[in-house]
């Protein structure tokens, strides 16, 4: 067995590969919060405890009506989406004129009510939710035990990834998109319904949150803070790949999970802090961030 | 909902009615329950606990006693300023007599200082620290349910006499997490087995432990020990699952309440090691416990913290009647003086008593968690592997450092 500054490469790969698994959480949630901040400059701090309203959902569909993974991936984007409209358009679109600091303390409110509500329905210890009989089990690399599950989250952040970048990047609709967060008057006055798009931005955005809430159901515990736990970290990866840069989040995503998996091996202490060092590094370096445009 | 006349006058009366037997000059012994209400702990504790202490003024019979009973109950919110402050507020204002339950070890600490300047009773049922019969013991102060050392005792020496001989520790790193590690490895050692490696992980802010299981994997222990509490634990054990840990290495929960198990879902917690001192399905008197508390929390069980509540309130009403009312309302260190004098016996923790240094001393025993098939229902979760007794459980009188062990 040969090692790598003295740990043995099998730990090594291991670790690189769960950094790759849990840079893909980061991804897809600063995916939704890249897309809403570069679409409707809202810093949308209710981003965590959408996230884990996605979970809750899929637990509720599961627990109540006996709706199994597979359709709670579909049903609870669905769900927590429609939720986002109700919130962008009662309280969310009222804040465009403002500065960005309103809309940040009105999400970060409407955090503390969300989960407050959850922590008053559910409890603090949280609830459990299964992986899915057909994802069970896991694959021996060799250099590691990789369970089935985790290759899958993998799978299926980085689609998603893709298919969003499309969506904003190569078709006519994001193209629209696009042109409305450059000078919304003047694409209203080409006819297109703007408030319309925004909107649903919002909830589109959101449901990413909430998607990357069913993935996480069955890894992490489905409770009122487990969005919480996760948002801080997300914002850090927004930051460091530039505010409302699709592609500057799912790069960054990955990148630092990568970086924090290596921390736990060489000095796990600091795995919690790693990701703001390099985030104050970044922002004296580039203060756009690493794919961000100067303003 | 419209407000009309009759819904105003109607609740008008209601809350007139409460001060109907103070009117009636009845001393009244007043309970405060000092707990977590929207927190990491509200399950284990929290409401639930509030009704313990009044299923405990309900069993004693208080209604058709000389004297009454008022309970009133605060959200600490995990900080120690925050619960200090309101045990201060509940001692000069409010008339508290006796502050229950306080989980969390840092604002229980904080609450034993209050309990101490302003001569009230403290018994404390939640927190984990055995400071609060060590070094920061005191006269106003009893530590119900459980502590860190009894913890590690039972789960390491028994894990290590049941073959599990090498343990690799998985610590959250704070205050609590190290106190857990240290006490855990000193026993482990001295049953004959081996600590072969630790890892400690950030605190708070750590929800992915796979690289810290692989580590552990990887050190070829037999055993893993959780240093760690709620949902760090839970996660720890879920992903130890999904990465097949648990079929080469044993679990055992240093730190581990019955609502974790009940979150976690059998299926996942199978196999666990875990110590309580009371668990509703242990005999005959805790079902009987359970089964009266069953119409408060219809939905789940009572843990050991909300159990320590009940038996507390219990010990204190009888102790205050033995004593007198007014004499126990007018001095605390007397009352828990007194308190430390009778024997104790409740339906959830049996016969037992409370040390000088204020540790209530009970048997404490070894479970682990059933298979799903084992399990006959809900809430139906553990098996006893073993049980230690009483006087063996908690640390020895005079190893804490307790100042009044020595007077």
């Amino acid at each position: 067995m040969f090692t790598i500054l003295g740990f043995p490469a099998p730990l090594l790969f291991g670790q690189l590969l769960l950094g790759v698994i849990n840079g893909a959480f980061y991804a897809l949630l600063s995916l939704g919060l890249a897309v809403i901040f570069g679409m409707l400059n809202i810093v949308n701090f209710a981003h965590g405890a959408l996230f884990m309203l996605g979970a809750f959902v899929a637990w509720g569909l599961l627990e109540y009506l006996g709706i199994g993974y597979w359709w709670a991936l579909v049903l609870a984007p669905l769900v927590v989406g429609a939720f986002g409209i109700v919130l962008e358009k009662l309280l969310i679109s009222r804040l465009y004129k403002l500065d960005h600091l309103y809309g940040l303390l009105l999400t970060f409110g409407l955090a503390l009510i969300i989960e407050g509500l959850a922590r008053n329905n559910f409890g603090s210890s949280g609830m459990p939710y299964p992986i899915p009989a057909s994802l069970q089990g896991a694959m021996n690399l060799g250099f590691m035990f990789l369970p089935v599950y985790r290759g899958w989250v993998v799978v299926a952040a980085l689609v998603m990834c893709l298919a969003t970048w499309v969506v904003i990047e190569k078709t006519p609709l994001g193209a629209t998109l696009r042109a409305a967060t450059e000078n919304a008057k003047l694409v209203q006055a080409f006819g297109v319904n703007v408030p319309l798009m925004i909107t649903l931005t919002y909830a589109g955005g959101v449901a990413l949150a909430a998607f990357a809430g069913v993935l996480a159901a069955p890894i992490y515990s489905v409770n009122p803070n487990m969005g919480a736990n996760f948002i801080i970290v997300v914002f850090a990866v927004v930051v460091i790949g530039g505010m409302g840069s699709i592609l500057g989040s799912v790069v960054t995503g990955f990148g630092l999970g990568v970086i924090e998996g290596l921390t736990k091996v060489f000095y796990p202490q600091a795995s919690a802090t790693v990701i703001f060092l390099v985030m104050i590094i970044v922002l004296l370096a580039r203060p756009a961030g690493l794919f961000g445009r100067a303003a | 909902m419209k407000l009309s006349r009759r819904t105003v006058l109607g609740a008008a009366a209601a809350s007139a009615l409460p001060l109907v037997p103070a009117r009636a000059q009845k001393p009244t012994l007043k309970f405060g329950v000092l707990t977590d209400l929207s927190g990491p702990y509200q399950d284990l504790a929290g409401p639930v606990a509030v009704a313990a202490a009044q299923q405990a003024v309900e069993d004693y019979g208080v209604a058709g006693k000389g004297f009454a009973v008022e309970i009133i109950s605060a959200d600490h919110q995990n900080k120690p300023d925050v619960g200090a402050g309101i045990a201060r507020q509940w001692a000069d204002r409010d008339g508290v007599d006796v502050i229950l339950e306080v989980a969390n070890s840092a604002v229980g600490l904080a609450v034993a200082g209050v309990a101490k300047d302003k001569n009230k009773v403290y018994v404390n049922s939640g927190a984990a620290t055995s400071d609060l019969t060590g070094s920061a013991c005191n006269a106003n102060t009893i530590h119900w349910v459980y502590d860190t050392y009894m913890l590690s005792r039972s789960t390491a020496t028994s894990v290590v006499k049941t073959g599990g001989t090498s343990w690799f520790m998985l610590v959250a790193d704070y205050a609590f997490g190290q106190a857990l590690q240290r006490d855990a490895s000193s026993f482990v050692e001295a049953a004959g087995g081996k600590v072969v490696g630790s890892v400690k992980t950030p605190f708070p802010g750590t929800t992915d432990f796979s690289s810290f299981l692989l580590q552990a994997q990887s050190s070829g222990a037999k055993v893993l020990g959780l240093c760690n509490a709620g949902a760090d634990t839970i996660n720890s054990i879920k992903q130890a699952k999904e990465f097949g840990i648990t079929s080469s290495m044993q679990l055992a929960g240093l730190l581990v309440f019955l609502t974790d198990v009940h979150s976690l879902g059998l299926e996942v917690a199978q196999g666990l090691a875990i110590t309580e001192s009371f668990y509703w399905d242990l005999n005959d008197r805790t079902r009987a416990f359970s089964e009266r508390f069953k119409p408060k929390a219809p939905t789940r069980r009572p843990t050991m913290v909300q159990a320590g509540v009940y038996a507390s309130a219990l010990h204190y009403l009888k102790t205050a009647e033995a004593m007198g009312i007014a004499e126990a309302k007018k001095d605390g260190a007397a009352t828990v003086a007194k308190m430390k004098s009778l024997p104790t016996d409740d339906d959830c923790f049996g016969k037992g008593s409370i040390r000088a240094d204020g540790r209530c001393i009970h048997p404490a025993y070894l479970f682990q968690v059933k298979s799903p098939k084992e399990s006959k229902g809900p809430w139906d979760y553990y098996k006893l592997l073993a049980t230690t007794p009483a006087d063996e459980a908690f640390r020895p009188l005079n190893a804490g450092g307790c100042p009044l062990v020595k007077a």
